[in-house]
């Protein structure tokens, strides 16, 4: 209830000082301690009843059948001696504390549904809310991976559905669904490679990958892990990998090459049908990380390129959400002559319906180089990624790709006359790339104008990526921008360019200043690590 | 489209700032003979009621787990999952985050990774845990290979109890590798010698407890083993509720400890996505694979959280990293620290407790049926059935009659030659009536 009566209406006293306050809150920003420091051993959250006409004894695992005080019998365990001796040392809080520590850590939090979250090569897009609801289906969510196969016909018909969409868009001739993310579709991906090398009797001499200079971390760590020698493919001033270059590495020991296409540099490789074609024809594959397709989603397809695999993010093409770091979902698609040799399970069609073959010895044909992960795959995000599909249609996604190309180059034309653009040759895809060169002199880093950018509202851009190039700054906007949005961020980028220019270093040096936390101490975090929560000394004498 | 706010207005007059006629000049880079001249061949645009209408008719097409008596596990378990976690895992702010690799602004996210790790780490009785892997069985094949570092050896021991997924991971990951892997025949009966497996090109030895077949395993003699010949044991937990009342892993000896988390938080959503739990002994933590999130103090002195030790990551170590793992199972974490949270201390052991003591009384139930044998001795919330007759045929005969029974053994390893054997899972969420239907069922198709 509200009394106007009496109270004064009036702004107040403009001029005032904010001041520190006792709990060290801000209004809406609220301190949460951690979860440790409020809970307790013995408060719980969940309400369980006791199964009816049994009752464990209060001693846990004594076995007596002697009746407890409640009348019921007392159970007779089966745990074969090996119940815990001691307590874990959780805690627990009831429903409404427990509400509240999670709604308030989540308010520190910066997410797509914020702001615009240009983080370049990271694909941050809208995620509709219709996905989240399909995904909530009792038919998809509450299904178990080893249930009879009859009674999941829908679910494996929805991953075969998946598949034919991701078969139509990239023209390539296979696809394995099970990989997790992105990561581990470069892995199976390449353990398809692999496999094939070894069908063809070369497993011992053809044992180099060719990777760029400018690829994700991801890819040279991905082939050493399977016992691949790794030699980097040096970039070119243009910013693209030119095919003589791939040409001088290529002999009889190259099992493959790992390009991203479109490049981390944001450009499309103009001669990636040449390098395609120079592989194959030394008798090596060509591994494309898919990581960009959201520039050519319906405007090149892959296959076409000559590509042998890739993988796609379900969670940045297909906008399944990243959730802080996952779930992924990494699909890898296989082109004819890698399709024999892809991962269990896979799903085949018979006269009763789709059957998904978990095993070797029903693998027919094909000569699977065995499973990368237990169960099927991310279904939760397969469902979201179809919804995404069907709602776009072709000629949405099309538009989509077309827009986040457009989107991009808006903002590198907004601000290339006061950041240094490294690559002008070349229009960018979906993704802008400056470079530091236009900071130099002014005091002002990358990761200053990073964290700047955070005090303006605005996640800041990938940076320091691709390593190619000096102070890289990769921006991202995806399709997702109004035009509305763009503009205001394009002048907000500008105002601090200009003022980084005209040196005024102390609003970056010390940025951001508005966020829930000034700028955090890695170097201290890593030089001796705290990683879990222990209690205070006293707390812990008192126990011993 | 609604999900793409430009309109063809603004398109055109942001072409005209850009300098260029047409998007395809933007698209200059891609071989003219390979540019797509229109959509590819797929069906078009459709609203969201068309599109709830298509998914909801392939959903229904499937016999959800709630529907029926269900008992199936086998490394996927069903359980109740309070109403408070799938809401705040919804939070836009949770659900639409990146990694956090801005810290300022990722707090929420990197706190509750924090609180996770230590929740983990107490559970599995260890002193690290990491922020997460894909999921339990990508987990092992990680655990292997960090063992192969720490000892500098790379032959791996395999039980027989190990889930046969989770092995076939382990064998595929290792043949790539180079490395030379030793799988134990299946033990239903938990029955191995596997000390005498272990020898001095030994990295590390995997354990399943609860096994796939159910089997509770003292791990204290195989540390011992381990320990004997220098290698490392490695516990795979994929039922993480057996350790409300099952000794932890960590107090018997484990020096890693890969743990399968859908139990707590997650549906079981047709095999993912899940969340697999890492934890490992300290002096290891620098071999240890995937994201670690640590304490620290920002330019003020508050304290936060950041991630760290990246160093032994791919996007810094690139070919000498420990791992090619990026992504996580973020989401997914969340979802299993906030059932964590609302359970506590007291409502794991009491839910713990719950789950045992269904699947014993079932047990007993099975165990009195004519021909029916129940082979696991000590067990959690799941044991293995010996049955008269092929386990997948009576499975299947078992679906007609509406009741989920269990794994036949011979699903998850088809030429292991043990076509009798079903594995059966009984948590909290199965009644009375259901175990009645089950039984009921299983005496008339045996």
């Amino acid at each position: 209830m509200l009394n106007n009566q009496g109270r004064p209406t009036a702004a107040g006293a403009a001029g005032a000082q904010s001041h520190p306050t006792f709990t060290g809150n801000r209004a809406l920003m609220i301190e949460e301690a951690l979860l440790f420091e409020i809970g307790r051993a013995d408060v719980t959250g969940v309400d369980l009843d006791e199964p009816e006409g049994i009752a464990f004894s209060s001693e846990v695992g004594t076995g007596s059948r002697e009746e407890n005080a409640s009348g019921k019998r007392a159970f007779k365990h089966r745990l074969g001696g090996l119940e815990r001796k001691g307590a874990i040392g959780l805690v627990g809080l009831s429903e409404p504390e427990t509400m509240r520590h999670y709604v308030r850590l989540s308010q520190k939090n910066y997410g797509i549904d914020t702001g615009l979250f240009p983080l370049g090569s990271c694909t941050m897009k809208h995620n509709p809310r219709l996905n989240e609801k399909m995904a909530r289906l009792p038919g998809f969510a509450d299904v178990h991976p080893l249930q009879p196969q009859s009674t999941v016909q829908g679910a494996l018909e929805l991953v075969d559905e998946l598949a034919r969409w991701l078969l139509a868009l990239t023209g390539t001739e296979a696809v394995a669904m099970s990989p997790k993310a992105g990561a581990h579709g470069e892995l199976a991906g390449m353990m398809a490679i692999k496999a094939a090398i070894e069908a063809r009797g070369e497993a011992e001499t053809r044992r180099v990958v060719l990777v760029p200079e400018s690829a994700h971390g991801t890819n040279p760590a991905t082939a050493a892990l399977i016992g691949f020698v790794v030699k980097p493919v040096p970039a070119r001033a243009d910013g693209t990998v030119h095919v003589e270059d791939v040409r001088a590495l290529l002999g009889p020991d190259v099992a493959a090459i790992m390009l991203t296409n479109p490049n981390t540099c944001g450009i499309f490789e103009p001669q990636v049908v040449e390098i395609a074609a120079a592989m194959h024809a030394a008798g090596g594959y060509f591994y494309c990380d898919g990581a960009n397709f959201n520039a050519i989603v319906g405007k090149a397809r892959p296959g076409d390129l000559g590509i042998d695999a890739m993988h796609i993010n379900l969670h940045k093409t297909f906008s399944t959400p990243h959730g802080g770091g996952g779930p992924g979902a990494g699909p890898v698609v296989l082109s004819a002559r890698l399709a024999p040799f892809a991962p269990l399970p896979f799903l085949r069609r018979t006269e009763t319906g789709l059957e998904l073959v978990e095993d070797r010895a029903a693998a027919g044909e094909s000569r699977p180089f065995g499973r990368v992960t237990a169960f099927h795959g991310q279904m939760g995000m397969f469902v979201r990624a179809l919804a995404y599909m069907l709602s776009h249609g072709a000629d949405g996604m099309r538009q989509a790709s077309e827009d986040a190309v457009l989107n991009a180059n808006y903002i590198r034309a907004g601000l290339q006359d006061l950041m240094s653009v490294p690559f002008p040759d070349h229009p960018s895809m979906h993704e802008a790339l400056f470079d530091d060169a236009w900071l130099k002199d002014t005091g002002v880093t990358t990761l200053d104008f990073a964290k700047a950018m955070i005090d303006e509202g605005y996640h800041p851009m990938t940076m320091y990526f691709p390593l190619v190039v000096h102070g890289a700054m990769l921006i991202e906007p995806t399709e997702s921008e109004s035009r509305a949005a763009l503009d205001l961020f394009i002048m907000a980028l500008r105002d601090l360019a200009l003022r980084a220019k005209r040196g005024e270093t102390e609003r970056f040096a010390g940025a951001p200043f508005h966020a829930p936390r000034r700028r955090l101490d890695e170097t201290r975090a890593a030089r001796a690590p705290v990683l879990r929560w222990t209690p205070p000394e006293p707390v812990r004498d008192a126990a011993e | 489209m609604r999900y793409l706010p430009l309109t063809a207005e603004d398109r055109s007059a942001m072409l005209a700032k850009i300098g260029v006629d047409h998007v395809d000049a933007l698209f200059a880079d891609i071989p003219a003979d390979k540019l797509l001249r229109g959509p590819v061949d797929l069906p078009r645009r459709k609203g969201e009621a068309e599109v709830e209408r298509i998914l909801s008719r392939m959903a229904a097409k499937n016999v959800p787990a709630a529907s029926v008596p269900f008992f199936v596990g086998a490394g996927a378990y069903r359980h109740h999952v309070p109403a408070t976690v799938d809401h705040l895992i919804q939070r836009s702010e949770f659900l639409t985050s990146y990694t956090p690799y801005q810290p300022e602004i990722a707090q929420g996210t990197l706190q509750y990774l924090f609180e996770f790790q230590t929740q983990v780490a107490l559970l599995t009785g260890m002193e690290v845990a990491n922020a997460s892997m894909y999921d339990g069985s990508t987990g092992t094949g990680e655990a292997v290979l960090m063992a192969h570092r720490v000892t500098r050896r790379n032959k791996a021991v395999l039980s027989g109890g190990l889930h046969p997924h989770y092995a076939e991971v382990v064998k595929t990951l290792s043949h790539m590798a180079g490395d030379t892997v030793v799988a134990a025949p299946p033990s239903p009966k938990a029955d191995e010698d596997l000390a005498a497996l272990i020898d001095g090109e030994t990295s590390c030895l995997v354990v399943q407890n609860p096994d796939v077949f159910g089997n509770l395993r003292d791990l204290r003699p195989l540390a011992a083993a381990c320990q004997a010949r220098g290698a490392l044991l490695i516990a795979v937990v994929t039922e993480i509720v057996s350790l409300g009342l099952v000794e932890s892993p960590g107090a018997m000896g484990a020096d890693i400890v890969v743990g399968e988390g859908q139990s707590l938080g997650n549906g079981l959503n047709f095999g993912g996505p899940y969340v697999g739990l890492f934890a490992a002994r300290q002096k290891f933590v620098r071999q240890m694979p995937g994201r670690l999130c640590g304490e620290t103090v920002d330019a003020e002195g508050k304290r936060g959280f950041v991630l760290t030790l990246s160093t032994r990551e791919q996007h810094i170590r690139r070919d000498k990293a420990t791992s090619n793992i990026c992504t996580n199972s973020g989401l997914c974490c969340l979802a299993f620290t906030i059932h964590m949270t609302l359970l506590g201390e007291a409502g794991l052991a009491r839910l713990a407790r719950i789950n045992h003591a269904n699947a014993v009384k079932l047990a007993e139930m099975l165990g009195d049926v004519r021909g029916v044998e129940v082979l696991t001795g000590a067990f959690f919330n799941e044991f293995t059935l010996k049955l008269p007759g092929n386990a997948a045929a009576i499975v299947e005969r078992l679906a007609a009659k509406g009741v989920l029974a269990g794994v036949p053994y011979s699903r998850l390893a088809p030429a292991a030659g043990l076509d009798d054997l079903m594995i059966v899972a009984n948590t909290e969420v199965n009644t009375d009536e259901d175990r009645a239907a089950f039984v009921g069922a299983l005496k008339e198709v045996v």
